[in-house]
């Protein structure tokens, strides 16, 4: 239970759907960088609210804190204000190995350059999620290679990322961000180092995902990309500029 | 408030699978750190070698060491054990100025004379009190016949004390009595090695050898003496020698005289000499060292030339004891030192290794690796570097005595205690220079190590 919080939390910008829970919210969210003597704040209070489901772009021009505001996402940051809860817990004032062990079990990460490990070939690149919380090395190993089979990559298990295709490494990447059953899954310019026919097989990845009820927070500069989405939150400044929903 | 709680995916693959309580330590998590560790080490095959090299030679150094001063002080433990914690041992020396003027000389040769006499050993005993015995003997080379067999052998002519003078046992028969010694017998103790070189089929007991133009009864055979194949000892080569064959002091002096005649390269060789050495047995092992020193005081007024030479075992075995722990202290000194270059060398190796990786450990601090994880890999990694370098010094470090003993002779013994502590001191070199790389490692911000290039 949260202790601190009494009053409700305020409502998000966006429509509540019925019905959808909520998996994350970001209450009045403050990043201030220091450097030396010089102080910056890059986020200037954003508060959002993610839903089970929820398939959102952030978007803006450089430099407006998306980087920032997704790094607080992934628990990699701590806000220097605010809060910011993940399913039921309050990260903001976690320790180092709490937010480790939220990153490991309730997010999953997806990079613009794919980010796998080298040495290790796909079925260890998925399973490493799993190892680090704890699995069986059989659990892990028959979950990493049902997820390497959704991602068409049951033939690869024992390749290494450098044998394969950007696009087949992106989708280890997204078999591995799935690994742990992740509340959200975050992914960074996906398709940034992408064809565009790998891209659009990414993303009609990111649909399936969509579909299936997982939820999926998405960086991108891209408006065709951000076109997939069914909701998208335009950053300014630090700030919230717009949060609009798809209408169905 | 209440509806933000955390909602399972339906059909999640891991629905029915949970992870294991202790998640902080379990088998299978050291088990897939050590296998990462071995892949990143393997990747960087040479680097690693040269990296480990200072570990590799300072194991190696110390077991090397360890082994040849346990050996020397084994040859003179042998070399105690042989000849008696309360004995002397005098022998004859030929002096060397004698030996330059015979071979000037023109003419018949002159038979040099040197060495031990019994006026000697009779005024040792004398003079000294303390000495319950002294066992003389002759040796004179010989060869000794069997029908057509024959070998060339020592033969000692001694008193009936020599076997247990020498801590030295018969494998059967009896040694000679002192009847025989009285009436000059010709009667025999073979050493085991020329029994059977000798008599190879049939029981030497009872049979006849022939030395010159005499036969002696053999009455008794020594037991093996196999050690003294062991090391090669310089100090007593005539006391080790296992070929040898023992007679009563009296024969051997009324059958072959006491000068000895040879043929050398530049013509005829004689020499006499009465007795070729002394066993002196002191009464209990505190006065042996002084006595030692009294015979040497002894023999220098009595002898113009230094013709003798005197062995004081328990002298031999403190003097081995003292240049063992000497040869220990140089060994740790040398281990110490090495293992301080080598575990320098394997720190630098693992934060170069840390700093390539940076990307790798911000992607495992972003998939739930926690700071200690990230420790754990990193000192793993450095304890298998330490510990195959450790494992390979070990492998050099018993190879290297046996080359020693192959091409020099030395008697090398490797303990099974060094390879253990050499290998246990190079594993905790890996931890102790491993944590710092290891904290710098895990200290690292998720944020910018994934940012890293």
């Amino acid at each position: 239970m949260l202790e601190t919080e009494s009053s409700p939390r305020p409502d998000s910008d966006a429509g509540v759907i019925s019905g959808q829970e909520l998996v994350a919210s970001l209450d009045d969210i403050r990043k201030t960088y220091y450097m030396g003597a010089l102080s910056v704040e890059v986020l200037h209070g954003i508060s959002l609210d993610f839903y089970q489901g929820d398939y959102i772009s952030i978007m803006g021009p450089s430099g407006c804190g998306k980087s920032t505001l997704m790094n607080i996402l992934g628990c990699l940051d701590q806000p220097t204000e605010g809060k910011y809860f993940l399913g039921d817990q309050d990260t903001s004032k976690m320790e180092d190995d709490e937010l480790s062990s939220i990153r490991g079990a309730r997010l999953g990460f997806i990079f613009q350059s794919y980010n796998l490990i080298q040495q290790l070939n796909v079925l260890e690149n998925i399973e490493m999620p799993l190892f680090y919380q704890g699995y069986s090395a059989a659990d892990s190993h028959e979950v990493a290679m049902g997820l390497a089979a959704r991602v068409g990559l049951e033939d690869r298990v024992d390749h290494k990322p450098f044998e394969l295709s950007g696009g087949q490494q992106q989708r280890v990447a997204i078999a591995r961000a799935l690994a742990v059953d992740p509340l959200i899954i975050l992914a960074d310019e996906p398709t940034g180092n992408l064809d565009s026919k790998s891209g659009a097989e990414i993303l009609n990845l990111f649909d399936e995902l969509h579909d299936q009820g997982k939820t999926l927070i998405m960086v991108t500069h891209s408006d065709e990309l951000a076109e997939r989405s069914q909701r998208w939150v335009r950053l300014r400044d630090g700030l919230v500029e717009s949060d609009d929903r798809r209408n169905t | 408030m209440t509806d933000a709680t955390l909602n399972p995916v339906k059909s999640s693959p891991l629905a029915n699978k949970r992870p294991s309580p202790s998640a902080a330590f379990n088998f299978v998590r050291f088990k897939k750190i050590t296998e990462v560790g071995i892949k990143s080490i393997y990747s960087h095959g040479l680097r690693s070698l040269l990296t480990v090299l200072g570990i590799v030679i300072g194991v190696a150094a110390v077991i090397a060491m360890l082994a040849v001063s346990e050996g020397a002080s084994y040859e003179a433990q042998q070399q105690f054990r042989d000849l008696g914690a309360s004995n002397i041992l005098v022998k004859s020396v030929k002096p060397a100025e004698v030996e330059e003027s015979s071979r000037s000389g023109f003419g018949p040769p002159q038979a040099i004379v040197y060495g031990l006499t019994t006026a000697d050993i009779t005024t040792i005993r004398n003079s000294i009190p303390g000495i319950s015995n002294v066992i003389a003997s002759r040796i004179v080379k010989k060869n000794v016949w069997n029908g057509g067999l024959n070998i060339n052998t020592d033969v000692v002519g001694t008193s009936v004390d020599y076997p247990v003078s020498r801590n030295y046992n018969l494998r059967a028969g009896r040694f000679f009595s002192e009847s025989e010694v009285r009436d000059h017998g010709n009667v025999v103790v073979l050493s085991d090695e020329v029994a059977q070189a000798l008599f190879p089929i049939d029981n030497p007991l009872g049979k006849t050898i022939r030395i010159d133009s005499d036969y002696y009864n053999i009455v008794g055979i020594m037991e093996s003496e196999g050690f003294s194949n062991l090391g090669q000892n310089q100090a007593g080569s005539s006391n080790s020698a296992p070929s040898r064959i023992f007679i009563p002091f009296t024969s051997s002096k009324s059958r072959f005289g006491e000068t000895t005649t040879r043929q050398t390269a530049g013509g005829v060789e004689s020499e006499t000499v009465e007795l070729h050495e002394a066993i002196i047995q002191v009464e209990g092992q505190d006065g042996v060292i002084e006595v030692g020193e009294i015979i040497d005081q002894i023999l220098q007024r009595r002898h113009k030339d230094i013709d003798y030479a005197i062995e004081v075992p328990l002298a031999l075995l403190r003097q081995a004891e003292e240049s063992a722990l000497r040869d220990q202290i140089v060994a740790g000194a040398i281990a110490g030192i090495s293992l301080l270059v080598g575990g320098i060398g394997i720190m630098n190796i693992m934060l170069a290794s840390v700093t390539e990786r940076t990307r790798e450990i911000g992607i495992r601090r972003a998939l739930g690796a926690k700071r200690r994880d990230i420790i754990m890999q990193f000192l793993i990694e450095a304890v298998i570097l330490s510990g195959v370098g450790g494992l390979i010094g070990v492998v050099l470090g018993i190879a290297i005595p046996f080359i020693i003993s192959a091409f020099w002779g030395m008697t090398t013994i490797v303990t099974p205690l060094a390879p253990i502590l050499a290998f246990s001191i190079s594993a905790l070199i890996g931890v102790i220079f491993g944590i710092y790389p290891s904290i710098r490692a895990a200290d690292m911000d998720p944020v910018e190590a994934l940012r890293h290039e």
